[in-house]
């Protein structure tokens, strides 16, 4: 199974570098709701969703398409874990 | 207004002849003191907002200072153009017709669009329709946009847009609003009237127009009104039947689309009726009772409204500086 760590540290550095513009880890917290937080809005969760299945090689299916799996670091760093091993 | 026991649909209610009249001296005073035109150009869709945008200018100004645009193009449906021919000729107003699928066939909109639609169905051809459908929302899940495109033969498939087929698909059909708007300001310069906008309430609440298409204009006299205001006052003003009983639609995808199946996640009525409440704090369990729904989606409508305000502020804003410019008095 692919270690949460790598997940997190790529997601972070995708979302740090392409959607908040700064190299500024303390801006973003593993656990703050991206949604609710502005970090991104219905284009922004599309864009972290073709960076899931581009650099994951996951494919999101529509019933998993909800704030459980996708809102924070945390969230999808799980939800990308069980997408792996599935 | 917060007192309101039982919220029921008479909190829209208006009074239209002083609410037109109120509309007529806003218009006369802003010709007069801000825009310094002499009249009003008015894009009509056919729909009972720009028709009735179009009663009031004529109301304000008199028929011979406000000129009509029929703005048709490919995709357009056909009962959009009669009948904003017939709102013209009833007003009285003088208009224009400019059919501008050429434009937007020069500037490449349609190829464009097919392209990105052709990513997703490959199959997809010219004599296809197709639209883009809102999903998720309503299911607990995220927002998210279905491409949907029928077959001549009448076949329809339907699969969630990614990312890029999104953004291209919509950036090309807002070449419709934007196209249009550059035809509005054409004739409002030559006229030296005013362009006036046409959003209800709710488009301009929640931020359903195109930036620099639709979202353009020098005046929006309808932008306070409630839809079912609006059309209180396109009855008042005796509009023809087939505009005031249409359903708003988004006139702009070659397969028929509610607006409430592109953007809102309610019929307009449902809508108007959630958003006058959550501007007068009323608690979503009122909302949910008069809706006859659960109080968690009533949340979920006003979690929604919020989250359209927040993610479509931007349209409202004019171009940010970095640095503030100081422009004498009228800044």
């Amino acid at each position: 199974m692919m270690e949460a760590k790598h997940i997190e540290q790529q997601l972070r550095g995708y979302i740090l570098e392409n959607l908040l513009f700064t190299k500024d880890q303390s801006v973003l917290k593993n656990e703050t709701s991206l949604l609710e937080s502005g970090v991104v809005d219905s284009t922004g969760i599309l864009e972290v969703i073709m960076f899931l299945e581009n650099h994951f090689g996951i494919k999101v299916e529509d019933e998993e398409m909800i704030p459980e799996n996708l809102d924070s670091i945390n969230s999808i760093v799980s939800y990308v874990q069980r997408k792996r091993a599935a | 207004m917060t007192s309101v026991n039982k919220l029921s649909y008479a909190v829209l209610d208006i009074d239209a002849a002083a609410e037109a009249e109120k509309i007529c001296a806003g218009l006369r005073e802003a010709l007069r003191t801000r825009l310094h035109r002499r009249g009003f150009v008015v894009a009509l869709s056919g729909g009972v907002d720009s028709s009735v945008t179009a009663a009031l200018c004529v109301q304000a100004v008199g028929k011979e200072r406000v000129h009509g645009l029929l703005l048709p193009e490919r995709d357009s449906s056909g009962s959009s153009l009669e009948l904003g021919r017939t709102l013209a000729e009833q007003l009285g107003i003088a208009y224009h017709v400019q059919d501008i699928a050429p434009t937007l066939d020069a500037i490449g909109c349609y190829q464009w669009r097919d392209e990105a639609i052709r990513r997703v169905f490959p199959e997809y051809q010219a004599n296809w329709k197709s639209k883009i459908a809102l999903a998720g929302g309503n299911e607990g899940r995220l927002n998210y946009f279905n491409l949907v495109v029928q077959s001549p033969q009448g076949e329809i498939k339907q699969a969630r847009l990614g990312l890029n087929e999104y953004l291209q698909i919509v950036a090309a059909t807002s070449y419709k609003q934007r196209i249009r708007k550059t035809v509005e300001y054409f004739h409002a310069d030559r006229l030296n009237y005013a362009v006036a906008g046409t959003p209800n309430r709710l488009e301009y609440d929640q931020g359903f127009f195109v930036k620099n298409g639709d979202g353009s204009a020098d005046i929006k006299p309808i932008a306070h009104l409630y839809k079912t205001q609006v059309y209180a006052l396109a009855r008042h003003f005796g509009l023809p039947e087939r505009i005031c009983a249409a359903m708003p639609t988004t006139d702009t995808y070659s397969m028929a689309q509610g607006q409430d199946e592109f953007y809102f996640v309610l019929p307009y009525r449902e809508m108007d009726l959630s958003l006058w409440a959550y501007n007068h704090n009323i608690p979503a369990a009122q909302l949910a009772e008069s809706l006859g729904l659960s109080v968690e989606r009533a949340q979920f409508i006003y979690q929604d409204i919020e989250k359209k305000r927040r993610t479509t502020a931007y349209l409202h804003t004019s171009a940010l500086l970095v640095e503030d410019v100081a422009l004498g008095a009228s800044a």
